[in-house]
């Protein structure tokens, strides 16, 4: 089937989104000119291809139920908030809040990814290829996150549940994060993040995992004993 | 939310299309601040037809260029003849649009502000300097800019504001750019916590403030700093130092553009340079229409850095 066409200098945000919500299961759709528009192919449930060509705003792929939202420039932030099930890939450079909140679905970012990327992530999986800058998976809850460079300071900070690979440096770790020791298990799961992502550079069996001591799951009312 | 917007050109011959390509940055952040917007605006040469309102006749190098502002009817060539009465110095007028004019005096800043300030206390200056213009008002910030005939103006640098206002009213005073010593402006996207206590400082001090914005505190710290001798990065290392809150700075004096953001970076900043010029914007789709955008090293400054352009 030949991709729709929708020119963001010819359509407003509300009338692609529309059209593209229309669209049946299996097609593709080409985004031409988003010269940074905000909340391109957000709140899509069907299963369709949609191909921004260039550089693209806030929110891209947001609250995505089925797309695969490919990106070929870069994006502001908060790309793939929210995202339930499917793919974004941006195959430049993220800003912050990459995959905010995020409940399942993968985002790829080829790039780099600005600071706080993974912030809150709720069960969703974010590759990113390049560095991250700092608050990197600030207490994300659920998923797993793997960075292919070097991350910011204060990574992980506040962490629950979710679980963050590093293949490059840490500048520092956030309050309650913690390097644990990487199991066999652990380097089947880099492995097939890898893979997913399309990282070659990556070698799973070398990277740091990065989880929650869970130190701040409880308070401790006799602390300092003030109480 | 607030929209910031900056170009800095290194290519003598874009200098012409300045004022339009402020004009289209401007208007693409009206989305972040839709109440009230301003702009700084620097030319070298304002006897040139495409810069700023010239004043006629005047060896530039002498004068400094006042922007005036009233809400109310002003005779601005009534309120010239009694402020170059009083100063004892020669004062022209340039009308800009019908609340706003730009006067030439060589009366020295001190005694120009003093006697404009208590023969018509009901005009604001939101800026002066030798090549600096500003001009604020309240509205949608494309028509500001029409009204103003900013779009064919012509120069070398100019920052932008839209605002969309948290800490302080939606008036012509409280909007941005904040320009409280000689082509000095700040824009400012975010807020201050701690602005009371430097405002007290300040203020005791001997600094005069024009209104109770967190922002116009963080541009009188700069100036204070400037006057005591430091650069602007010293500047606004101070104002890392010593200000507390989320901000975005864009600060620009007769030959420099700075951005900085705080150490949290909580608000947006991208910046675009080529060989032609500098460019800043809260967001990307700002900079989407300036020539050349495709081929620009596009990044976004990292917290607590400082980024300095000069000319």
């Amino acid at each position: 089937m030949e991709p729709v066409i929708l020119s963001c200098a010819e359509l407003s945000t509300r009338e692609i989104n529309a059209a593209l919500a229309a669209l049946p299961d299996g097609a593709c759709a080409r985004v031409l000119e988003p010269g940074g528009r905000h909340n391109l192919a957000v709140g899509l449930s069907n299963r369709i291809r949609v191909d921004i060509e260039g550089h693209a705003g806030y929110y891209i792929g947001g609250l995505g139920q089925g797309p695969d939202v490919v990106v070929s420039g870069f994006v502001g932030w908060s790309v793939g908030e929210n995202l339930m099930a499917g793919s974004v890939r941006v195959k430049g450079n993220a800003s912050e809040c990459a995959g905010a909140s995020s409940h399942g679905g993968t985002i790829v970012i080829e790039g780099d990814a600005s600071s706080r990327a993974g912030i809150s992530l709720k069960g969703g999986t974010l590759l990113v290829a390049g560095n991250v800058g700092h608050m990197g998976g600030f207490m994300a809850q659920a998923g797993v996150m793997l960075i292919g460079g070097d991350a910011g300071d204060a990574l992980g900070d506040s962490l629950y549940e979710a679980v963050i690979y590093v293949a490059g440096k840490i500048a520092s770790l956030g309050s309650d994060a913690r390097m644990e020791e990487l199991t066999e298990a652990d380097v089947q799961v880099v492995q097939a993040l890898a893979d997913l992502g399309g990282f070659d550079h990556v070698q799973p069996e070398n990277v740091t995992r990065v989880a929650s001591a869970r130190s701040l799951y409880n308070f401790d009312a006799l602390k300092d004993q003030k109480y | 939310m607030c929209g910031l917007i900056g170009l800095h050109l290194k290519n003598p011959s874009l200098q012409p299309r300045l004022g339009e390509l402020l004009t289209q940055m401007l208007e693409a952040m009206t989305t972040r601040g839709p109440d009230s917007a301003g702009i700084a605006f620097y030319a070298d040469h304002p006897d040139h037809p495409h810069h700023p309102p010239a004043i006629a006749g005047r060896e530039q190098d002498q004068d400094l260029r006042y922007s005036l502002r009233s809400d109310e009817i002003i005779d601005w060539d009534l309120l010239a003849k009694r402020i170059a009465a009083e100063t004892g110095r020669d004062v022209r007028v340039e009308p800009l649009a019908a609340e706003s004019a730009v006067f030439g005096s060589d009366a020295g800043e001190a005694s120009f502000l003093a006697a404009a300030r208590r023969i018509a206390p009901q005009v604001s200056v939101p800026g002066y300097g030798r090549s600096m213009v500003v001009v604020k008002d309240v509205g949608a910030p494309k028509a500001i800019c029409t009204r103003y005939g900013i779009p064919s103006w012509g120069g070398y640098q100019g920052i932008g504001h839209t605002r969309m206002a948290t800490e302080s009213a939606v008036t012509t005073a409280h909007s941005h750019p904040f320009a409280p010593a000689a082509d000095l402006a700040l824009v400012h996207n975010g807020s201050f916590s701690n602005y009371a206590t430097i405002r007290g400082r300040l203020a005791r001090q001997g600094t005069r403030f024009d209104t109770d914005n967190d922002s116009e505190v963080a541009a009188r710290l700069v100036a204070a700093r400037m006057a005591e001798g430091a650069d602007l990065e010293e500047a606004l290392r101070t104002v890392l130092k010593e200000m507390d809150g989320f901000f975005t700075l864009l600060v620009t004096t007769r030959t420099q553009f700075a951005v900085v953001r705080d150490s949290f970076a909580c608000k947006p900043a991208v910046i675009a340079e080529t060989g032609d010029y500098v460019a800043m914007a809260s967001e990307y789709h700002a900079l989407a229409g300036l020539p050349g955008i495709t081929g620009a090293r596009v990044f976004e400054p990292m917290p607590e850095e400082i980024h300095v352009w000069s000319r």
